[in-house]
């Protein structure tokens, strides 16, 4: 029995009943997330037994210059599908989102990879430092501007 | 003479043997444990049952690595010890940091193929197929039949080649001296040797391109390959009996450092160390890739969690692979190896593809973003390896040192991927 993704509106539909002001727009089969509500949709979509998102599979960060937009590939073993959540933060500066670490234990490592690397704090996080990079070091090697 | 307040004297030797000497030592008490009594020659312990005696121990913080030899490579873990029990763990990594997702920003799509070998180093076929099952997402390319063989059929072969020296390397830290693994490495030399008749490398392959493979299978690989499953046969039996159910290993490993299916779950894990606590989770059947919906296979899983079981499934799925490779053997056809792709690739802006294959450490993924330019403007990997140490913590704490680096070896972790 293969795995579905889960494309439709009425992921979006039932993630928007759950946490309400949460979600911006269903594209491309992508849940697109405002940034303050995270942590609350990544709770719901976890607890919900229809969605029951059980499994963290990755946390990715990207850099459009102009803004970021980091994105969690979600999994649910028992029911057998998937999802792509994604989220954006405008500016470059003293960029925050709130941490998923509580919510899956998994993400404790790639957060603080996209701490380390791409300079998005997670506020929630209770080791927020650098992973591959040695403390002290000046800057986030992954942005677009760092040559 | 003795007064009070010093050491007693010894008393004087009596005739007689060694055992005569201690006729008069007190008898043992109702509360002694029977412990360890001090017989010879420490003045005032001579007689005492030091189990029943107050030990002051204080914790004390030891860095183990990151050079160490059990620790698969520059790995550091900061333990605080009360004795030998593990009170604190904290895994330090990044010391093999290459950079590996910055570098792949600028290369192009083939280019970054060579990069892909170097994540997890003894399975480097399996990154390929990872990273060209990405790149075909945002093409959209169609693989030829005989190249999706050929590419189950290295795979599987990593897989074995991989697993075999995870066995390998778990024994050695249980402290074998170095039989099992060199038996591990004269089966994993002859797959290495395969690959080497396939592409021209043993490690660093680059054998997988985006569309197919890069060379077709030369005539000499066929009966060389039946060959070596012939040979392995024997071979493994051996390495079997040997370890399976050896009592030194069952009495150090079983019911070692136990990871509970919910912690595992939510903690990320996956590959042998998930199926090691009961869940069937596997790529290959829930997502077939390449000729895997085409494969018959079973997924062992065990329902200890503990360091015998993490064990136990890797043994078993090599049987499992062995099965798979005979398989794509009978089913591959003559064919082109390789879909119609230009060597510069430029798939359409905007697109993006997230690759995951189930490697031989767990969910290996790369998450492609394009720009329409001619590499990646986003190449992000997954690794198993880094994150199954997220439950490094749970593992080891309250275990005694010998168990954490044997737990150590149960994760399989490589250190190549962890830091990329």
């Amino acid at each position: 029995m293969a795995v579905q993704q889960l494309t439709g509106e009425d992921l979006a539909e039932k993630v928007a009943a759950g946490v309400p002001d949460s979600v911006e727009q269903m594209v491309d089969g992508v849940l697109w997330v405002k940034s303050p509500k995270i942590a609350d949709v990544a709770g719901f979509m976890k607890s919900d037994s229809a969605l029951d998102f059980n499994f963290l599979n990755s946390i990715s960060a990207v850099d459009y210059i102009d803004h970021f937009e980091v994105v969690y590939h979600l999994t649910s073993m028992n029911k057998r599908h998937t999802a792509i959540v994604k989220t954006r933060l405008n500016g470059r500066d003293d960029l925050s989102l709130p941490s998923v670490y509580h919510i899956w234990r998994g993400a404790d490592f790639q957060e603080r990879e996209i701490w380390d690397l791409m300079g998005i704090s997670f506020s929630g996080h209770p080791n927020m430092k650098r992973i591959m990079l040695w403390e002290g070091f000046e800057g986030h090697p992954l942005r677009k501007d760092y040559l | 003479m003795w007064r009070e307040g010093e050491n007693p004297p010894n008393p004087p030797l009596r005739k007689g043997g060694f055992r005569r000497q201690f006729r008069n030592l007190p008898p043992l008490q109702k509360g002694d444990q029977g412990g360890i009594f001090v017989l010879l020659i420490l003045p005032g312990y001579r007689g005492k049952n030091l189990t029943t005696m107050p030990i002051k121990t204080e914790p004390m913080t030891v860095n183990i690595g990151p050079q160490h030899p059990s620790t698969h490579g520059v790995f550091r873990l900061r333990v605080t010890f009360d004795g030998e029990e593990i009170l604190e763990v904290e895994p330090i990594f990044g010391y093999l940091h290459r950079g590996t997702e910055k570098l792949a920003e600028e290369r192009n799509y083939t280019q970054i193929v060579t990069l892909t070998d170097r994540l997890d180093y003894v399975s480097s076929m399996i990154n390929n197929q990872a990273y060209c099952l990405a790149v075909e997402g945002l093409l959209g390319v169609e693989v030829p039949q005989r190249a999706k063989y050929l590419r189950t059929l290295t795979a599987e072969l990593q897989r074995v080649a991989s697993h075999l020296m995870g066995i390998g390397f778990f024994l050695q830290d249980l402290g074998t001296l170095g039989t099992p693994l060199m038996y591990a490495f004269r089966s994993r030399e002859r797959i290495l040797d395969l690959f080497e008749m396939l592409c021209g490398a043993r490690i660093t392959v680059s054998y997988m391109r985006p569309g197919g493979v890069f060379f077709d299978a030369p005539d000499d690989f066929w009966p060389a390959l039946d060959q070596f499953l012939k040979d392995f046969e024997s071979e493994y039996k051996e390495i079997e009996q040997l370890i399976l159910e050896n009592e030194i290993v069952m009495v150090r490993t079983r019911g070692v450092s136990l990871l509970p299916l919910d912690v595992a779950i939510n903690a990320s894990v996956s590959g042998p160390v998930l199926r090691a606590s009961g869940s069937d989770w596997d790529w290959r059947k829930m997502d077939p890739y390449d000729a895997y919906d085409r494969m018959e296979f079973d997924i062992p899983t065990a329902t200890g969690g503990d360091n015998y079981d993490r064990f136990w499934v890797r043994i078993q799925e090599i049987h499992q692979s062995i099965r798979m490779v005979k398989q794509c053997i009978q089913q591959i056809e003559p064919g082109p190896i390789r879909a119609d792709v230009p060597l510069i690739l430029r798939p359409p802006g905007g697109a993006e593809a997230y690759g995951r294959v189930e490697a031989s450490k767990g969910e290996l993924a790369f998450y492609l973003v394009s720009d329409g330019g001619i590499s990646p403007y986003r190449c992000k990997v997954r690794s198993p390896s880094l994150i199954n140490l997220t439950v490094t913590e749970h593992l080891l704490v309250g275990w005694k040192l010998a168990d954490m680096i044997v737990t150590l070896g149960s994760l399989d972790i490589n250190m190549g991927e962890v830091d990329r």
